[in-house]
């Protein structure tokens, strides 16, 4: 799937990632990551730390809301710029659920056509827990495309 | 009784404030290391095969396979002496005391993405602690430092710059 400039618009919300959140997720990607750091590991070290155990990473949530964006955009697409605030603590077995809402569509100086979306990582209690903004660059049918890859 | 803290900054903080540090050089990104952050990190259901499958990611714009955005070509270096400094930024150790300050939370980031990250390339990194803020929170005393680092591939492209702030109570 390929998102063109021309069919996004203001208000637009992508579809959502979706993941529940074990020890599973959380090792997998501690593993590639190589982050291996005890309040994501042991839940005594999670209570030290005063949380009720071991706690997500929020790595983690960062990829998840890459992912969201990917599978939006498509592979022709390209992701200019992410900030996330971690803003609340994902606790194990979490639902958590992408959120990102077009805001602004805008042009480049190098003519990329650009989509600014405001971003969060929301709990299976609504809570938002990763508030943020992301800036891509999606093909369009009538002008110069995203920057060449490189 | 403890005694109270006044401040979790420390003379290294002050002394080492604006200056790149931890230069660092990865080993060759290897098309596996891509494949398994992608699996990780989909974790679930079946990744892009842009991670995965050159034949189809040669079709692409990018001509071949590229790394997730978020891929750190930094996970698994050789490992070496930690610094006490480094240590502390492990945060709290099961069994051992904690002092005010060693718990630390990562508070939030902000990348800007440039040259995509492909098999075979080497990435350069260096780091610099930018500035703080200190506060009374729900914790007590909280420290925020604000540490940038630049990523550079080996045709010197700039490959991402990011701003961590780190929380530390």
């Amino acid at each position: 799937m390929t998102a063109f400039f021309e069919d996004i618009a203001v208000g637009d919300e992508i579809p959502a990632f979706v993941r529940k959140t074990t020890f599973m997720e959380w090792n997998r990607f501690a593993a590639v990551n190589e982050e291996f750091v005890y309040v994501h590991m042991d839940d005594e070290a999670g209570r030290a730390a005063g949380q009720p155990g071991a706690f997500g990473m929020g790595n983690l949530r960062w990829a998840y809301i890459l992912n969201a964006l990917r599978d939006w955009m498509g592979d022709e697409g390209e992701i200019r710029e992410l900030t996330m605030q971690f803003r609340a603590i994902n606790q194990k077995d979490d639902i958590l659920t992408t959120s990102a809402r077009v805001v602004e569509k805008s042009d480049d100086t190098d003519g990329a056509a650009l989509v600014h979306l405001a971003i969060d990582v929301v709990n299976q209690d609504g809570k938002g827990t990763s508030p943020g903004r992301a800036l891509v660059a999606v093909p369009s049918r009538t002008r110069a495309s995203a920057r060449s890859g490189q | 009784m403890m005694e109270e803290m006044t401040t979790l900054v420390t003379p290294q903080m002050e002394a080492s404030k604006g200056v790149w540090h931890s230069f660092e050089r990865s080993f060759p990104i290897a098309a596996s290391d891509i494949r398994r952050w992608a699996i990780a990190a989909y974790w679930g259901a079946m990744p892009p095969r842009l991670f995965w499958d050159d034949d189809y990611a040669r079709t692409t714009r990018w001509g071949g396979i590229v790394a997730p955005e978020d891929f750190n070509p930094f996970a698994w270096q050789l490992p070496r002496d930690l610094t006490e400094e480094e240590l502390r930024l492990q945060g709290a150790i099961p069994g051992e005391e904690t002092r005010q300050g060693d718990n630390i939370l990562n508070g939030g980031q902000a990348d800007i993405f440039g040259a995509r990250m492909r098999p075979g390339d080497v990435i350069s990194s260096r780091s610099r602690l930018t500035h703080w803020e200190e506060r009374e929170g729900r914790n007590g005393l909280t420290l925020y430092t604000f540490n940038e680092t630049e990523w550079t591939n080996q045709n010197h492209e700039l490959v991402k710059s990011r701003v961590l702030t780190l929380i530390h109570y």
